[in-house]
């Protein structure tokens, strides 16, 4: 189990409906049904991870998010998920409005690029960073929207978002009393409660 | 023509007519007093019928599903790729049951079969059947094999309908329904090319307003035509570019009417393959069919208020250059199932071979397939097999 998986079920009330956008292997899906007794759908488009949710049980419907999500009704989720995924969007100011349109409560989870390894890895060496945890290179990553906590807090300011909750982690999706202290340094993936 | 019948085949198989004598009550207002099912069965029917699997069939299917009825048969069934022991539906595990539609030409009451009010054949007089009486029909035809509730109800194209119909009109009745290459209801232009097929038969000399069994004639120019129309919709423009591209039969433009092209060599041999094969009447009774299903006219014209009621689990695939029922109809019903809260899951396949593809073993489509008929036998309480 992803850690960062395991943290999303303490926000997931029992019977929730959940709609998680590029749920990969369905996993969390799973999960949330397991412990929670969620039911709801996952989107998806890589043909392995549909394969291994349709073992799982877990209903998926390959679909491609960057086309739209207007075929769903206003408020038809409970909670709206994307873990990790939001940094691959083309427009991830126009996602999160519609998760938010299509969900009453999203949670979005995200890697910081603000954190200061990354921050040192461009001040020091001159370059893109590459880690274990971002191993792309600038011209074949397919996360073409960096942001860190704080660029990703201003546009929920700039759209009215509100943030009921955020925890920040390192990247063994581990809380840490430090990552507090200073967590757009510190925090390597955070992850989002929010509603209109 | 098998020389040995493969290990994952079901072999040889034998159909079977079962006779009905309670009336049907058909949508269309008329009754039939009495009427029979030819039906082919494959795999074991458990204990507690619990792992039974309903096979419906699209405009010109039939009950032979899989297998062959004998060692000089040239083909195995039409769905022979998805049915078999170890296939995606797994005769090992579960009780496989195809049959005739009422209204076919392949031994079921039809047309073509003897009406015994009269002691001749139905012909036109046969009435019009729809998606619900189809549904009505089998499940009395399940009635009579003591199936309670199907493991699931599977069917591609007019075939998938009467498994999404089957959702809704039977919630209790089935578990899971896998509704392949489908449609929620026709276009105009789905209409369209019906209307057609069913003209070019009817305008044929020899259709006779449909009483050409007792001229002992066959509307054979009609049908084929028809045939040839609904091939061309079954295909894909990139599937017949890679298939037939421009290519000359002798090598050389002769410029006459003769047919040159291989792709009018092919869909002349394929019209009259089907014209000796199928029965006109019959071909009108289920183009009719195609046109009249609409199950969200029965529920306000919304499509997630006709599906409130199933209870079944969907499995929806469509397959990328269909266009007869392309992928975004598949999608409506996906649509509108999320929106009546109900458990679906889809895939979209890539494939080039149109509408056709949901009976082609694409690598993808067979992983696709099992997985959800692993999920299907995990929800099926299993006892060992008689």
């Amino acid at each position: 189990m992803r850690a960062d998986l395991d943290l999303i079920k303490d926000w997931v009330e029992p019977g929730t409906r959940v709609l998680d956008l590029c749920c990969g292997d369905g996993e969390l899906l799973h999960h949330l049904h397991t412990v929670k007794n969620a039911t709801g759908y996952g989107l998806e488009i890589g043909h392995d991870n549909i394969t291994q949710c349709i073992s799982k049980g877990v209903n998926v419907i390959e679909k491609d998010i960057e086309e739209g999500l207007a075929s769903i009704k206003d408020n038809t989720f409970d909670t709206v998920v994307m873990t990790q995924a939001i940094q691959i969007m083309m427009r991830p100011d126009e996602i999160v409005e519609e998760m938010l349109r299509i969900g009453k409560e999203c949670i979005v989870t995200f890697p910081n690029f603000g954190h200061w390894r990354a921050r040192g890895y461009l001040a020091f060496r001159g370059k893109m960073p590459v880690s274990k945890f971002l191993p792309y290179t600038w011209y074949n990553t397919p996360n073409t929207h960096f942001c860190t906590f704080k660029d990703f807090e201003r546009l929920c300011i700039e759209k009215n978002i509100y943030i009921k909750e955020r925890t920040v982690v390192d990247n063994e999706h581990q809380h840490r009393w430090w990552i507090h202290l200073w967590p757009n340094m510190l925090g390597e993936i955070a992850i989002y409660r929010i509603t209109k | 023509m098998p020389a040995v019948i493969p290990e994952d085949s079901v072999g040889i198989v034998e159909p079977q007519s079962i006779e009905f004598d309670s009336p049907l009550q058909l949508q269309c207002g008329r009754v039939l007093e009495n009427y029979h099912l030819i039906v082919e069965t494959y795999g074991t029917l458990n204990e507690d019928k619990s792992n039974a699997i309903l096979i419906c069939h699209a405009l010109s299917g039939n009950h032979h599903v899989a297998g062959y009825h004998s060692m000089e048969d040239k083909k195995p069934g039409w769905w022979d790729s998805a049915i078999g022991p170890g296939k995606p539906i797994d005769t090992n595990k579960f009780f496989v049951i195809g049959l005739n539609n009422l209204g076919g030409c392949h031994g079921s009451s039809g047309p073509n079969q003897t009406n015994p009010e009269t002691g001749k054949p139905y012909g036109p007089d046969f009435p019009i059947v729809t998606v619900n009486d189809w549904v009505e029909s089998q499940a009395r035809l399940a009635d009579y094999y003591g199936i309670e509730q199907f493991a699931a109800v599977i069917g591609g194209s007019l075939g998938g309908m009467q498994a999404m119909q089957w959702a809704i009109n039977y919630p209790d009745r089935l578990r899971h329904c896998m509704v392949i290459a489908a449609a929620p209801k026709l276009s105009a232009q789905n209409i369209a090319f019906n209307e057609v097929a069913r003209q070019a038969i009817s305008q044929d000399p020899q259709f006779y307003n449909g009483h050409y069994y007792e001229k002992d004639e066959v509307p054979k120019v009609g049908l084929m035509l028809a045939r040839m129309l609904g091939h061309i919709t079954y295909l894909s423009d990139d599937g017949m570019r890679s298939k037939f591209g421009r290519e000359l039969r002798s090598g050389q433009i002769s410029y006459d009417f003769t047919p040159q092209f291989e792709v009018e060599s092919y869909l002349r041999y394929q019209g009259e393959r089907f014209s000796t094969a199928f029965d006109a009447n019959t071909y009108l009774l289920m183009t009719k069919a195609l046109d009249y299903f609409d199950p969200a006219a029965e529920a306000g014209n919304s499509l997630p208020a006709a599906l409130e009621k199933a209870k079944a689990k969907f499995m929806v695939i469509s397959f990328t250059t269909d266009w007869r029922f392309s992928p975004g109809r598949s999608r409506e019903i996906v649509d509108a199932l999320v929106e009546a809260d109900k458990q679906v899951s889809y895939a979209e396949i890539d494939a080039a071979h149109g509408h056709d593809a949901f009976l082609i073993p694409i690598p993808r489509y067979l992983d696709v397939f099992r997985a959800y008929m692993e999920r299907v036998e995990a929800d099926t309480p299993f006892q060992e097999a008689n």
